[in-house]
């Protein structure tokens, strides 16, 4: 167990966690250079491109150290955004230590910070990593001032990389090696194992990912979820070294994985303890929780014949992710769908987009929302997030709201602008306290529901890329809800309903409708396109009917201009639906989505 | 070229840039070149394009003996004021002289060109240049809108606000004026700028042949620098710069600079914005057949809604706008392409 060394890379999406990853694989001599891919870790096209990851891998690296001894060094991949804090957490939970890392030119930012006291939660050894110092921009001075700062951890033990350009990598696994505990705990004791990840494969089923903290486990055990009590035999232990590589056994200490023909990833639970059935341990892992979704929205085919595909292509997607929920769901204008909760906007988006590229449906969303709860004049209680079931507002005596505590770390002279965002997204400044001379933390309650549009992009633009973000949940509190409609020539489209805030709601009535202004074709007859609440319309526009044309002329030359021309025309109101007498381009209910700028 | 089989050509233009400006002789050694080399029908049209202040009656003398048998002249406008806005390098005067020439020379089919929707312009004044072009009976008349193509210096200038450009709904006055006027004069607008003189027995004889192969699909074979051929579903086009095409003439190459092979649906998207500027229209035979699909069972239920709305004309063989609907040429276009019948992925 002594050569066993089991590390996570905690940092801020950009500041190089997969390429420094990328390097120790490669120096670690697992993978051959000519089988060697960028970004190893992050096997997901949509991964690789927005350079996040979003599911987590694993991978066991046999390192000869300078004391000539072999070590394996198990890094322990974790998804880097906020909508994953649990998931962070509880891969965490299954280490000794972390690499933390910053970007040399950023600094420390706040997800930095969130992750490090996470990992302080879970008493990991911390060694700081300064990536990036060939950059031009980079001031390594600085950043070792704010590690000591802002983090309060010793700045001389940081290490000064490069992971693009290689350099410093040897540094960093020597100081693995020599400075971070090994694993504790009894092989002889009763089998206990945290679930830190899970993934599916087509062949084998469910692949728990697992952290043994005592006893040991082999195939043909059987094994319990400690959560649900389900039992399962083990086929296949092992450890991950890019590929599956099968063990005889797992012992304390390890990290591995084990396969016992678990047919979807959502019957393991991540942050659950398993042990083995005939000689159980006495007491699950601390900070167990089934993550739960926080944002909703309905996801509808746009062809009207696309329901089936939709069904079967969520089901797969759902295999592999089991932070994803959906139900079926119905709609007037779109007709069948499914409607679906989400870790965060991040998690929606990067759903939707799986669904697209991977399964190549068209897909319609519906305007994102949290959840609600209501109190009843009956008395009852329950909780909301599709407008489609909002009640007669008549008979709800409360309503109740999910509020976030959100961190933003930003350079001071953003202050002003952070505190207008932060404020015209009805948050409270609770707090706030400089880091450096010019960095300040601030802390607001905000309620979930103004962060789930664009609060992240909007934040960035106007910190000019220096503003970074993280959240909490916090609990419900009361708020003042009321439901807007979009009616199209007078009729109601129910898909783009909204649940609002009364303050914000003629305000987002008008964006709306000023949106589907833009999108929506001219068509014969003029449209109106109206925002209402109950039967108060509170805004209005109209597409008047076809325009008159400036006509050219047109011949040899000029056809493959005119033709190009109308090809973009078609391409942008492609993939319509027909709502009523009136056609919507699908583009008009994704650029509804995402409204919350004038 | 583009096509192999064998083709018996019917028309022949030159045009584009100002040919006049080459000799007379040049202009007839051409013209026989090209009917020695192609194949061509007795009758075939043959059209040489002039501006007023660059060609002589002497010239056109040698066109016609040369064999050209239709004359298309850019008069632009007869108004001074309009011809030193387009930086015409003519005047009214010379325009007078070459429709005069024209026909001294020989030409009983002549083409006239006139713009509208230049600034100043009014309702008046646009009649004026239409009575005056009408007084020459010529038996073929194009009437372009002005249009302002981005980065074009017209559009700069415009951009900077050198002038006040007319407003649409004038212009759109002026497109009804030159209708009414026109029909009411002898011609029948066969594409949306295009006017032929009616001849009785054979309204469509004055029709320049030529141009509605631009609108039809059929082939054509385009000579010289920016020129463009066509043989469905192939389009090339040669190299504009001069000295290129000639040098990869000289090479022994082909002076292609691009082509397109069209898919069905760019296929599709040309048969309805070129068949909806013409008279004529799209015929639903025709359209089944290239497309292989039964036009009125797919979107058949539009017709009847734009009929009633007064844009198009329908029988039962082809629909055309009518003189309203020309007015929404892109917007009905854009209505039929988009159509969800007729989008990507929908099976047909």
């Amino acid at each position: 167990m002594n050569n066993i060394r089991n590390f996570s890379i905690i940092a801020h999406i950009d500041h190089g966690k997969s390429t420094l990853s990328d390097r120790l694989i490669q120096t670690a001599d697992i993978v051959s250079d000519r089988d060697f891919q960028d970004q190893i870790l992050d096997t997901m096209d949509i991964e690789r491109e927005r350079g996040i990851t979003i599911k987590s891998q694993t991978v066991c690296l046999p390192y000869t150290a300078n004391d000539g001894n072999i070590y394996f060094l198990n890094l322990i991949d974790t998804p880097g955004h906020v909508d994953f804090t649990y998931e962070v957490s509880r891969a965490l939970a299954s280490c000794e230590g972390a690499l933390l890392l910053v970007d040399a030119s950023q600094g420390v930012e706040a997800q930095t910070l969130a992750n490090l006291y996470l990992a302080m939660e879970h008493d990991l050894v911390i060694i700081p990593v300064i990536n990036k110092i060939d950059l031009p921009s980079a001031d390594a001075e600085r950043v070792k001032k704010q590690i000591n700062e802002d983090l309060g951890l010793d700045p001389e033990t940081a290490i000064l990389v490069s992971a693009k350009e290689g350099t410093g990598i040897d540094i960093v696994l020597e100081a693995i090696v020599k400075n971070l505990p090994p694993p504790s705990g009894d092989p002889g004791a009763p089998f206990k194992a945290l679930i830190f990840d899970s993934h599916y494969d087509a062949y084998r089923g469910t692949i728990v990912h697992i952290r043994v903290f005592q006893g040991k486990i082999k195939a043909g055990n059987t094994i319990i979820f400690m959560s649900s009590q389900a039992a399962y035999k083990v086929e296949e232990v092992g450890v991950f070294q890019i590929e599956r590589l099968p063990q005889n056994e797992l012992t304390a200490g390890q990290v591995g994985y084990f396969i016992a023909g678990i047919k979807t990833v959502s019957d393991t639970r991540c942050g659950d303890t398993i042990t083995i059935k005939d000689r159980p341990c006495d007491a699950s892992m601390p900070g167990f929780k089934e993550s739960k979704p926080v944002v909703f929205s309905s996801i509808y085919p746009v062809a009207s014949d696309g329901y089936e595909e939709l069904a079967v292509a969520l089901e797969k997607l759902k295999l592999n992710d089991a932070a994803l929920i959906y139900e079926k769901d119905t709609s007037k204008a779109l007709g069948f769908g499914f409607r679906c909760g989400f870790l965060g906007l991040l998690h929606l988006e990067v759903v939707q987009e799986r669904l697209e590229r991977e399964y190549g449906l068209s897909l319609i969303l519906t305007s994102p929302s949290v959840q609600y709860e209501l109190i009843m004049t009956d008395g009852s209680k329950f909780t909301i997030d599709n407008p489609a079931l909002y009640p007669d507002p008549s008979g709800i005596v409360q309503t109740k709201e999910p509020f976030i505590r959100a961190a933003i770390i930003v350079p001071d002279r953003y202050m002003g602008a952070v505190m207008n965002l932060c404020l015209d997204r009805r948050g409270i400044n609770t707090n706030y306290q400089y880091l450096t001379s010019d960095r300040l933390e601030m802390i607001f309650e905000i309620p979930l529901a103004e962060i789930v549009y664009d609060f992240y992009d909007t934040l960035k633009s106007i910190t000019q890329g220096y503003g970074s973000f993280d959240y909490d949940l916090l609990k419900f509190r009361e708020t003042d809800l009321v439901k807007t409609d979009i009616l199209i020539n007078g009729e109601r489209v129910d898909a783009l309903s909204q649940l609002v805030h009364r303050d914000k709601a003629e305000k987002r009535a008008r964006q709306v409708c000023g949106k589907l202004r833009d999108e929506i074709p001219r068509q014969m007859f003029k449209i109106a396109i109206q925002g209402a609440i109950g039967a108060k319309i509170i805004s209005r526009k109209t597409i008047s009917p076809f325009r008159k044309d400036v006509t050219a002329k047109c011949y040899g030359g000029d056809i493959t201009r005119k033709r190009k021309l109308l090809e973009k025309q078609k391409k942008g109101k492609k993939r319509m639906k027909m709502v009523g007498q009136v056609m919507i381009p699908q583009s008009a209910f994704l650029a509804v989505l995402k409204t919350d700028t004038d | 070229m583009v096509c192999t089989a064998p083709f018996l050509f019917d028309t022949l233009y030159l045009g584009g840039g100002t040919p006049s400006l080459l000799e007379a002789e040049v202009i007839d050694s051409i013209i026989d070149a090209v009917r020695n080399r192609f194949k061509f029908l007795k009758a075939a049209e043959i059209t040489v394009e002039v501006n007023p202040g660059a060609v002589t009656f002497g010239q056109l003398k040698t066109y016609h003996r040369a064999g050209a048998n239709r004359i298309n002249i850019g008069v632009q406008s007869f108004d001074q004021s309009n011809l030193d806005f387009l930086g015409r390098i003519h005047t009214a005067d010379d325009a007078i002289y070459v429709l005069n020439a024209s026909r001294k020379a020989g030409f009983e089919n002549i083409g006239l060109d006139l713009i509208y929707g230049i600034p100043g312009q009014t309702v008046t004044s646009w009649l004026a240049d239409l009575v005056k072009a009408v007084e020459f009976a010529p038996e073929h008349l194009a009437c372009y809108m002005l249009t302002y193509e981005p980065k074009t210096p017209l559009s700069i200038a415009r951009k900077k606000g050198r002038f006040n450009p007319l407003s649409k709904k004038i212009v759109f006055d002026l497109f009804e004026t030159t209708l009414t006027f026109l029909t009411t004069n002898g011609y029948e607008q066969y594409e949306i700028s295009n006017f032929s003189k009616k001849v009785i027995g054979s309204p469509g004889l004055r029709r320049s042949r030529h141009n509605q192969k631009y609108w039809s699909a059929v082939p054509y074979l385009g000579l010289g620098p920016s020129a463009h051929s066509f043989c469905s579903p192939k389009r090339q086009w040669n190299h504009r710069s001069v000295r290129r095409y000639i040098n990869d003439l000289n090479n022994g190459v082909l002076p292609i600079m691009g082509q397109e092979v069209l898919t069905r649906s760019q296929r599709m998207i040309e048969a309805f914005c070129l068949g909806l500027r013409r008279k004529n229209g799209i015929s639903f035979e025709s359209f089944n057949q290239a497309f292989g699909v039964d036009f009125e069972q797919v979107i058949g239920d539009v017709i009847p809604d734009l009929e009633e709305k007064g844009l198009i004309k329908a029988d039962q063989h082809h629909f055309a706008l009518s003189q309203k609907g020309l007015l929404f040429l892109d917007s009905i276009t854009e209505m039929f392409i988009t159509h969800p019948a007729f989008s990507a992925g929908t099976r047909l």
